[in-house]
């Protein structure tokens, strides 16, 4: 059984923070109807025909990001600058359980399908807006994409080295994380509207789930005023809360080629200092985590002295006999094709698209054991389902769909 | 609290939580939402509740700020699981919720006998949610894992840290290789939920925090699996297939701004001309013609016909551009560079600390920082609040995360269980 089959989405969401969140109820078995407009080709989401691409074609249904994204959802397109486009919208949202978008905040309402636009058409509808700084407050109308959340929300400011720059995530982490959010908003609303019949407006803000993701230093300086912005801080490679010493990432024998190892307690490093060789004798400082929190400069460079003569498989291999957690920082080929944990998950499917061919995309990290995920089919191409979407669900005549076509509606 | 206070969209929902550290923040965000989440911790606590930082540094099991945040909104009971009274009174606990969320080794709910099979006999519609570092089956599933080591293996680390590559990769701070498993929990949970309806029966839910890192890292991930390329890490930027521009730049005030995208089109340079005069600043920047030449082009300069040299000019006007925002970053407060470029159009933003977060205008006027109230401390501290506004079902509550067994008789007496036997079970040390 597919867990979500009953489920219609009118999704108006792009790029990955809010595309990546209708995805995963996709993969569940949720009807999602993505909306894309046929003027300019659905450029909207940047990710539209961009780069990587399978071989050497190149165009507006190639894209790899996109099909990544967009995975087992219905492509239609629709012009709303033409009132028989808005019309056709109003039946569409008649039928669907939730409307979805993450444009910038207030574009739905200028639109005309703000959420008391959409009530009226469906009482019990959930709209679903997800934006940088949600739908109030002064920096309301602010643009921002995932590393823009990062820095003001504290998540950028919170990774990297001392006397460095932050060094932030190297990536849109809260743009995978604000779709993680979307995700939950949607069927934390499904489950109230099952259980009281109502719909609602829930309005995201991405700064505000990434600045929740950095508690316990909000907390150390509202209970204790001591602020993350002080001297020597960050560095998070090291752990405070709880400490634990020796803990980061350490050179190997090869060209930036890392190793990341954690002692979280005395015994730990007990078995650990078994393996690491000594001529000085260790430091009797190292005997407690106290003593190895505050040394952790020597100990930092005692341990790099061991991994640095060793490969990378080795030193995980020797780490691991002694159950001390460990993981070479892979390398994208390391972790996707190397990875004896990830392909016994499923991790990496291939789905079919229909201009791409077979492409492998992003599996899901949950296993249900009554209804799991699916992923087959591509990211739909420009209007690929408009005759489905507007003949079966709105029945629509064929005649209809040639004329709305010719008028450029979709 | 307010009898009329809304709950929350899961009210209604019972979770019972048995967690050490990887996801107590799915139980947390199922509490945000409104769900009662009991927290069945050891009769000596949770082992968390040691975790710094402390209030006032003072080490207390009531006083760990991490035990605080992961917590909020939750109850606690105290029980000895491994007693055979114990376990019987899990497996009534178990008979009463909706969901069992755990974040135990592979082996361990069957070695007590509380693994699926048998917490299913007792309630057919439970769905229990196992949060591991690798899966329940896998072939590393008892490894030992912490946050930094699933950050690293799981790709993430890889994309992160310096231009300079002799510096090491880096882990992003805060614990967010358990905090991604967790949301992926919440994800299942949620769904196994809408998904019971329909089945009639509840569910095991299988959550692999390694699997859940290695989705969650963008173009890393897709580049390999698309194009096989190799993204290589940037300082403060997207890790890269090739190379791109520093977009981290010091303010005035020595904060740092995220300049996102220069200008790229004729009234984006007009504005940033306009700037750079209300600032005093064009005496300064011999290039201001430039930007004055860009701002009669028509649309967007493109990016591919300035890097193959197609477009001198346009390569001039661009450079400007850039020119004159870093002037403008380096004359200006971050706070000043920030709202300013907002204001005209311009995406960028202040690299925060997170405590200046929580005194923003921004989230104060959004309600985002959230006063909770120790009554034992007669205190109160905020808290980082609530990311969604469900408008129709707002989260009301304020509860500070529990003390120790706080709620255990209370949890009991809802259960079934008389005064009479919790006192048994009191003077036999099981509950605490």
């Amino acid at each position: 059984m597919e867990a979500l089959k009953n489920l219609r989405i009118c999704d108006f969401t792009g790029q990955l923070a809010g595309a990546g969140a209708t995805r995963h109820l996709a993969a569940f078995g949720a009807e999602v109807i993505r909306i894309e407009d046929p003027v300019n080709e659905g450029r909207w989401d940047i990710l539209r025909g961009n780069a990587p691409f399978v071989d050497d074609r190149r165009g507006i249904e190639l894209g790899g990001a996109f099909n990544n994204h967009n995975v087992e959802k219905k492509a239609i397109t629709l012009n709303l600058r033409t009132d028989e486009g808005k019309e056709i919208l109003r039946r569409l949202v008649e039928k669907s359980d939730v409307v979805s978008e993450n444009f910038s905040s207030g574009v739905m309402d200028r639109l005309g399908f703000g959420y008391e636009a959409l009530k009226k058409l469906r009482q019990d509808i959930i709209y679903v807006s997800n934006s940088g700084f949600g739908a109030s407050g002064p920096y309301q109308p602010y643009k921002t994409w995932g590393p823009i959340v990062q820095a003001v929300s504290g998540l950028t400011f919170s990774s990297g080295l001392p006397d460095q720059p932050s060094a932030g995530w190297g990536y849109s982490f809260m743009d995978h994380t604000g779709g993680y959010y979307m995700c939950i908003s949607i069927l934390a609303a499904l489950i109230y509207r099952s259980s009281t019949g109502n719909g609602q407006w829930v309005d995201l803000a991405c700064t505000e789930a990434a600045a929740t993701l950095t508690g316990p230093s909000i907390l150390d300086w509202s209970v204790n005023k001591r602020p993350t912005r002080r001297d020597g801080e960050p560095n998070s490679n090291r752990n405070a809360w709880p400490k634990m010493a020796p803990h980061g990432i350490f050179p190997t024998n090869n060209i930036d080629t890392w190793i990341s190892l954690a002692c979280r307690n005395d015994d730990d490093w007990t078995q650990l200092r078994g393996l690491i060789d000594d001529p000085a004798g260790f430091d009797s400082n190292y005997d407690t985590i106290e003593g190895r929190y505050a040394h952790q400069d020597s100990l930092e460079e005692l341990v790099s002295s061991w991994t640095l003569v060793n490969s990378q498989n080795d030193l995980a291999s020797q780490l691991t006999s002694i159950n001390i957690p460990n993981a070479p920082v892979r390398n994208p080929q390391q972790r996707i094709d190397q990875d004896e944990n990830t392909a016994d998950w499923g991790l990496w499917p291939t789905v079919e698209h229909t201009q791409m061919g077979s492409v492998r995309v992003d599996g899901l990290p949950v296993h249900l054991s009554e209804t799991d995920w699916q992923l087959e089919r591509g990211a739909g191409c420009l209007g690929e389902h408009n005759d489905e979407v507007y003949g079966e669900l709105l029945g629509f005549s064929s005649t209809k769909l040639k004329d709305l076509k010719s008028q450029g509606v979709i | 609290m307010n009898d009329a206070a809304s709950v929350g969209p899961l009210e209604g929902i019972k979770v019972l939580e048995y967690t050490g550290e990887i996801a107590p923040w799915a139980g947390k965000i199922l509490a945000e939402l409104g769900a009662d989440v009991i927290r069945v911790e050891p009769i000596d606590g949770s082992h968390t509740r040691w975790y710094e930082p402390f209030l006032a540094d003072t080490p207390h099991p009531e006083k760990s700020l991490f035990f605080w945040h992961y917590n909020l909104r939750k109850r606690s009971i105290a029980l000895d699981i491994n007693s055979e009274s114990g376990k019987k009174i899990f497996l009534k606990l178990i008979s009463d919720v909706d969901v069992l969320l755990e974040d135990q080794t592979p082996g361990h709910m069957l070695e007590l006998g509380l693994d699926y099979p048998q917490l299913a006999a007792v309630n057919s519609d439970l769905i229990h949610a196992a949060v591991t570092p690798f899966g329940q089956n896998g072939p590393r599933s008892k490894d030992p894992a912490v946050d930094l080591t699933i950050l690293a293996g799981a790709g993430p680390a890889w994309s992160c840290g310096y231009d300079d590559h002799k510096l090491p990769p880096v882990r992003g701070g805060g614990g967010q290789g358990y905090h991604t498993a967790s949301h992926w929990a919440v994800i299942g949970i949620l769904t196994a939920i809408i998904a019971r309806k329909e089945l009639g029966k509840g569910q095991y839910i299988d959550v692999n925090a390694h699997a859940a890192s290695n989705v969650s890292t963008e173009a890393a991930s897709y580049s390999w699996l698309v194009a096989e390329q190799t993204v290589q890490r940037q300082t403060g930027r997207h890790a890269g297939v090739r190379p791109s521009s520093p977009t981290q730049v010091k303010a005035a005030d020595g904060r740092w701004i995220n300049s996102g995208v220069p200008a790229r089109q004729g009234k984006d340079f007009q504005k940033t001309y306009d700037w750079l005069a209300e600032a005093g600043l064009l005496e300064e920047f011999p290039e201001a013609p430039l930007l004055q030449l860009g701002a009669t082009r028509d649309g967007f300069l493109n990016l591919g016909a300035i890097s193959s040299g197609e477009d001198p000019e346009g390569a001039e006007i661009f450079a400007a551009g850039r020119a004159a925002m870093v002037l403008l970053i380096k004359s200006l407060s971050a706070y000043e560079y920030f709202t300013g470029a907002q204001q005209r159009g311009f995406q960028c933003g202040i690299i925060y600390s997170p405590e200046e977060v929580v005194q923003d205008v921004h989230f104060i006027d959004r309600g985002f920082p959230l006063e909770i109230h120790h009554p034992e401390l007669n205190q109160s501290f905020i808290y980082p609040g609530v990311p969604y506004k469900f408008l129709g079902s707002p989260c009301e509550i304020k509860r500070r995360p529990p003390l120790l067994g706080e709620h255990t008789v209370e949890v009991l007496l809802e259960t079934g269980y008389t005064p009479e036997n919790i006192e048994v079970f009191q003077s036999e040390n099981i509950l605490g």
